[in-house]
């Protein structure tokens, strides 16, 4: 399945705040098909950069243009924050939250609901109140209430951080499960062995700016700029 | 010291002897205030979930001016509605002086800054964990003040508990309005006021120990429900 929204086309983005540049500008066009994983230092404007993408922050300059217009396009992304923002609701009534708000009926949301659940393993949690979670177990909640919408796009900002390995394994599986699915999926991560195990491209930022973008193969192995080739051996840049 | 125990027993005997007048009388306050409450709470809730959500020119400005009146004297409160109401005011045509519905505008203005100012302060905090998530997910304005007012209903129902004692415990605008006229306006803190004027301090603290019993039903009611949120049960 192609997504109607590709290709995106980012033109000279850059977002400042308090005469602060904190991404920019930046130019980039992401094809309908792929697992683009950006990269890059703290402070690099990785979480900027999604969130522009995603609309979510306002741009100071340039702008970023999907194929069918901007409204329409925002109907079909979602997106997992880097600390999971539970609903003060039950598990059950997170996943729901975003069918109704799109209008279905509250017994087909709740069948939906139920089967999620059990994907991530929360089939027996669905009475309990969400906040009350495990951090990795609001992760996975986090990620099914977004998968759950059937997004074209679907935006991720360090997923996987804090988690341990098993609960970054099962964040994994669905996020593979998802792509094979048709979901295009655009996420953050500090792990390069996160890369290697899901990018089909990276995105490498610094101070704010694109300094590689490419295959995953030709930006980890061959690395064209000094600072990622630090990067990559874990230097601090 | 005897008035106090004389003030106990009077109570307890009106209390068991359901005495009609007192009854009357306890149903009367509770209406006022309960028919206040509900109207303030549709006024106040949406407006301080829609001052926490929404960025306009004055906002601040708004806000300060709530908080002010939170403080309300009821008693200027209760001179207002009066001129307002009264037959030579702007609404004397509608013949509401001296009438419940006269004590409960009354009520309204005096606990609808308080509602609206502690709805603000919950929401905002709930706005700005929600904040991200309900942007991102598209939401309408309307959308979010009904999530946020749903999902902070525990502390909106303190709010609204706050609202129903400062309305039920409140004397110097409904006297003024309602004329504390026997079967027609009189309440428990009217009732009170009366007694001691006339000297009968038994069944003047006798009232006052039924208005009391009801502030604690008000607290213990808000007690339970906090409770609950701490618990973790929706």
């Amino acid at each position: 399945m192609v997504s109607p929204l590709f290709p995106l086309s980012v033109e000279n983005a850059s977002v400042t705040r308090r005469g602060k540049r904190l991404l920019g500008p930046v130019n980039l066009t992401l094809p309908a098909d792929g697992f683009t994983v950006v990269i890059g230092p703290n402070g690099a404007g990785k979480t900027t950069l999604l969130k522009v993408l995603h609309g979510i922050e306002r741009l100071s300059e340039g702008s970023v243009s999907w194929s069918i217009a901007t409204k329409e396009a925002r109907n079909k992304q979602a997106y997992v924050f880097q600390r999971p923002i539970m609903l003060r609701r039950s598990v059950q009534d997170n996943l729901i939250y975003p069918l109704t708000l799109a209008g279905l009926s509250r017994r087909a949301a709740l069948i939906q609901a139920d089967d999620w659940a059990h994907r991530i393993g929360l089939g027996d949690a669905m009475d309990r109140p969400a906040p009350q979670l495990s951090g990795g177990e609001q992760q996975k909640l986090a990620l099914a209430r977004a998968l759950i919408q059937s997004p074209d796009v679907l935006f991720l900002d360090e997923p996987c951080a804090n988690l341990d390995g098993p609960a970054t394994r099962d964040i994994e599986t669905l996020l593979r499960n998802a792509h094979a699915a048709g979901t295009r999926i655009i996420m953050t991560t500090h792990s390069i062995g996160q890369v290697r195990r899901l990018a089909s491209d990276v995105i490498f930022l610094h101070q704010g700016q694109v300094h590689e973008h490419g295959l995953r193969a030709a930006v980890l192995d061959t690395p064209q700029t000094s600072e990622l080739a630090a990067f990559l051996i874990g230097d601090i840049i | 010291m005897t008035e106090i125990w004389d003030g106990l027993r009077a109570a307890f005997w009106l209390i068991a002897h359901l005495d009609a007048n007192l009854v009357e009388i306890t149903l009367r306050s509770l209406y006022v205030s309960l028919m206040a409450l509900a109207i303030a709470c549709a006024i106040a809730l949406p407006l301080g979930a829609a001052l926490a959500v929404q960025r306009f020119k004055y906002r601040r400005a708004v806000i300060a001016t709530l908080n002010a009146f939170m403080g309300l004297p009821p008693v200027v409160v209760g001179l207002i509605v009066y001129l307002l109401l009264s037959r030579s005011g702007p609404f004397g045509v509608l013949g509401l002086l001296f009438t419940p519905t006269a004590m409960i505008i009354a009520q309204v203005i005096i606990i609808t800054p308080l509602i609206a100012s502690i709805t603000h302060q919950a929401i905002r905090e709930l706005w700005a964990e929600y904040h991200d998530l309900l942007i991102s997910l598209n939401t309408s304005k309307g959308q979010r003040i009904m999530t946020l007012i749903w999902d902070g209903r525990r502390a909106l129902l303190t709010a609204a508990l706050a609202g129903f004692g400062r309305g039920i415990g409140e004397v110097g605008a409904i006297i003024i309005v309602g004329g504390n006229i026997d079967h027609v306006t009189r309440v428990l803190t009217t009732a009170i006021a009366l007694e001691t004027s006339k000297g009968d301090f038994a069944l003047a603290l006798g009232l006052g120990f039924v208005l009391i019993a009801l502030s604690l039903l008000v607290n213990y009611a808000t007690h339970a429900l906090s409770s609950t949120e701490r618990s973790g049960r929706w």
